[in-house]
């Protein structure tokens, strides 16, 4: 079992202090691009271009810090040959980034289509029944982004349950607003591409869910050694209860 | 009364489900449950004088396999190998008591022959001790103790077990040089050689690599993963990438206790332990 007191008792020095600024690092990040996410949204919503185009610049920003926590993961790897929980640690933090990174991604997508609909190169579809549900589940989605950042800050395996359980409700959302749109669409075929964009932005805000579900399966896996991956929510909080 | 007699009956009920159900779970996570056993320790206590250096070892050691037993100097890992081949008998102060068994016999039993157990069971220690002979001779050295002299049954064995310690093409034309004008890592493979030599069904080696360089050290590992295809391996290591690297399974020791023995994926990634993952991941334990 790995928790955040044994982090720091090697009797190097030398690797706690490199196995800190990883994980400080990689919190960073992931509160870079939890604001990326706010912000894209916020942009969306409020047709907020220039909010959008700061979105859109920060990428690098998130991309850059991938780069270099990949780098220093390179460096422990080939030269502390880390064995059980820093291994673990380390295999977390290189998958985990990944995810971030891609988070990053739909954050600029949703950003590049809200700066289109603000300076009017799309127009933005009427009825706020879209634009409600689509501020519910970016929140939604917001929130399991964040709890599953401190669920790996934490090292807490109880936390990552709960953000992967809200994953099932982010993607009923994201069914319930397509299923709004292609209603859309057919009443008002002349718009379709306009409605497309939005649903694109949608499913960005589904795929974040994802990564974050992502991220908490990794928690796990560096708390208690065990693969969660592709399977159920019962079944991955069966498997990580009974383990703790 | 009654009472009591109904509460007794229900707690051995208690315990025997509990039997059952750590006698199953042990079936589930036996790592060795689709092994031949090679080596069977059971409650084995070793004592140097007065003071213990090995205490209530239970431990199966898996046919043709490779077995790592690593753990902080001192925790009795040495102690446990040259129980293997009686090594200890050549202590004084050494006293056993406990059962190590191969093929179902108990090694420490009286009038074992202990000579054929040690032809049995090869041992390679950390500084290569190749004797002042020829290298061929080193080789031989095993087969002419046993009276075999026909020299082309000598020249048969020497070129076999050279072969199997991936030496014979370094030294096939020197073979009556001194073996101890060789490199630290050929003189090792050398040690191998002459411990295959009598076709043993156990090797033991004691930290064969810590005394070598990189390279030498790597034509070792290559060496040991080619040898377990015929032989029983165990070795003992403070290169706990070395474990990680050659060994099929891994046996952690600490103070005389065997901590914990599994794969040795299981090991180095997930270990049970609390003790075993502050040795493997260098923590004050």
């Amino acid at each position: 079992m790995m928790d955040n007191e044994v982090l720091g008792q090697h009797i190097s020095q030398q690797f706690n202090a490199d196995l800190e600024n990883i994980r400080e690092d990689v919190l960073a990040m992931g509160g870079l691009v939890e604001e990326q996410m706010s912000m894209a949204l916020e942009a969306f919503t409020k047709h907020d271009s220039a909010m959008a185009q700061q979105v859109i610049d920060n990428d690098d920003k998130v991309n850059d810090l991938e780069v270099k926590i990949d780098e220093d993961c390179t460096k422990i790897l080939a030269k502390r040959q880390p064995a059980a929980g820093d291994l673990r640690l380390i295999i977390t933090v290189l998958k985990t980034i990944t995810d971030l990174e891609r988070i990053g991604d739909e954050a600029e997508k949703i950003a590049r289509l809200a700066k289109d609909i603000a300076t009017g190169k799309t127009s933005a579809i009427d009825g706020k029944l879209h634009y409600g549900a689509m501020v519910h589940l970016g929140e939604h989605v917001k929130k399991m982004l964040h709890d599953a950042l401190d669920a790996f800050a934490r090292m807490d395996v109880e936390t990552a349950l709960q953000v992967a359980k809200l994953d099932n409700q982010a993607d009923d959302e994201y069914n319930a607003i397509s299923r709004q749109l292609i209603t859309y669409m057919m009443e008002e075929p002349r718009r379709i591409s306009e409605v497309l964009d939005f649903m694109w932005s949608a499913r960005a805000l589904e795929r974040i869910g994802d990564h974050a579900n992502n991220i908490c399966e990794y928690v796990v896996y560096m708390v208690q050694g065990q693969d969660v991956r592709h399977m159920s929510w019962d079944e991955m909080s069966r498997k990580a209860r009974e383990a703790q | 009364m009654t009472n009591l007699i109904s509460k007794k009956s229900s707690e051995t009920k208690v315990t025997e489900e509990v039997v059952e159900n750590s006698a199953a779970r042990s079936a589930e996570n036996n790592p060795l449950a689709n092994e031949k056993i090679a080596i069977e320790v059971e409650k084995l206590n070793l004592y140097y004088g007065d003071k213990q250096a090995l205490y209530d070892i239970d431990l199966q050691i898996p046919e043709k396999k490779v077995t790592a037993f690593i753990g902080p100097s001192g925790c009795g890992k040495s102690t446990l190998l040259r129980c293997f081949n009686r090594m200890n008998d050549l202590v004084d102060i050494a006293k056993i008591n406990g059962e190590i068994r191969m093929d179902g016999q108990n090694i420490y039993q009286p009038g074992l022959d202990v000579a054929e157990l040690r032809r049995n069971v090869g041992m390679v220690f950390q500084k290569p001790n190749p004797f002042p002979k020829s290298i061929y001779e080193n080789v031989a050295y095993g087969l002419r103790l046993q009276g075999i002299n026909k020299k082309r049954t000598l020249d048969e064995v020497v070129e076999w077990a050279l072969k199997g310690a991936a030496l014979w093409d370094e030294v096939k034309d020197r073979l009556q040089d001194n073996a101890l004008g060789m490199s630290g890592g050929q003189q090792q493979r050398l040690c191998i050689a002459r411990a295959i030599a009598v076709q043993p069904e156990v090797l033991l080696l004691d930290e064969p690599a810590s005394a070598l360089d990189p390279i030498s050290t790597l034509k070792i590992e290559e060496l040991i993963h080619d040898l377990k295809k015929d032989y029983t391996i165990v070795i003992v290591t403070h290169n706990m990438q070395q474990a990680a690297r050659v060994s099929d399974y891994t046996a952690f020791m600490y103070i005389g206790d065997l901590v914990e023995f599994d794969n040795t994926d299981k090991i180095f990634t997930n270990p049970s332990q609390k003790k075993t993952e502050d040795y493997i991941t260098g923590r004050y334990g």
